[in-house]
């Protein structure tokens, strides 16, 4: 382990940005919130393709692919999401997930 | 300690503090600000990695798009000022462990590991090299997933604006003829908010 910056650092900030992510998601309780530790956990993942793209296999490029077609379905989940968070607000006057329980039936 | 080194440990402290500040903070905005600078912070990593493309359109994408989507869903579903409710204690505890636990066994399954490194040349990520792949055809190309994705963009755009519309008879969107009990209080609060 050493001071200069490589490999290593970059996937313990990946990592600890995926688990930052997963601890709002289990403590939240309001969609928009959970939404953004998704988006979260999402961009560590982009971060670990991109760093094991220039670490590992620099002859290719396929890492950094994988991240632009994630960013692009990122995008459209969230947007997707989004308009059923404003629905469901119209709906039911709330977006806690501890009082949606009709959207089951 | 160069330069190089202090600007990667800095882009990493705004990264993880802001990203930590986003998701235990009960102001909601605040929430959205503190993922604002994370989302900086993680374009700024791929700026230091010399990933120029990749973090143009992670602040093209992320910051300016998600993230103001993000606000203008807040405004439109919190009122201002209000702060979130505060979360059982035990489950705070709780889930603060399993993340860290989580993190622990990561990381030193990771540093176990040695990652050895590819001896041939390494291609430059630049725009020129990105696009030539991206629509390529041969066995290394990704037009294929590159249709994909647009035709799932076309059809994200769409559901979106299926879901989002607000029907003129103030009915939530749901099948013709299956109105259950459970539904019909909900379709009476929309009435008469339209009347309102």
């Amino acid at each position: 382990m050493t001071l200069e910056p490589g490999l290593y650092h970059i996937l313990f900030i990946s990592a600890a940005l995926f688990f930052i992510g997963v601890f709002g998601f289990f403590t939240r309780r309001n969609l928009i919130t959970m939404l953004m530790s998704i988006e979260l956990i999402l961009n560590s993942v982009n971060l670990n393709f991109i760093a094991f793209n220039k670490y590992v296999w620099p002859n290719r490029l396929d890492g950094l692919f994988f991240t632009i077609f994630v960013i692009a379905i990122a995008a459209a989940e969230a947007a997707v999401a989004i308009a059923i968070i404003i629905n469901l607000y119209r709906s039911h006057q709330s977006i806690d997930v501890d009082r949606t329980t009709e959207l089951k039936y | 300690m160069s330069g190089s080194t202090i600007i990667f440990y800095l882009l990493a402290a705004l990264t993880l503090v802001s990203g930590a500040m986003a998701v235990t903070t009960r102001h909601i905005f605040r929430a959205a600000i503190y993922l604002l600078f994370s989302l900086i912070g993680i374009a700024g990593l791929y700026f230091w990695m010399q990933y120029e493309f990749i973090a143009a359109v992670q602040i093209v994408v992320y910051v300016g798009g998600i993230v103001v989507l993000i606000i203008f869903s807040i405004f439109l579903t919190q009122s201002a000022g209000e702060l979130l409710p505060k979360q059982k204690f035990g489950r705070t505890l709780f889930s603060a462990l399993a993340a860290f636990c989580g993190l622990a066994l990561t990381m030193v399954q990771v540093y176990e590991h040695t990652f050895e490194g590819t001896q041939e040349s390494a291609i430059a990520p630049t725009v020129a090299n990105i696009g030539n792949q991206m629509l390529g055809v041969n066995d290394t190309g990704y037009a294929l997933p590159f249709e994909v994705v647009s035709m799932l963009l076309l059809a994200a755009l769409i559901g979106c604006i299926v879901i989002a519309l607000r029907s003129p008879k103030g009915v939530v969107a749901t099948t013709k003829g299956q109105l259950t009990e459970d539904i019909k209080p909900v379709i009476n609060i929309k009435e008469t908010e339209s009347i309102n």
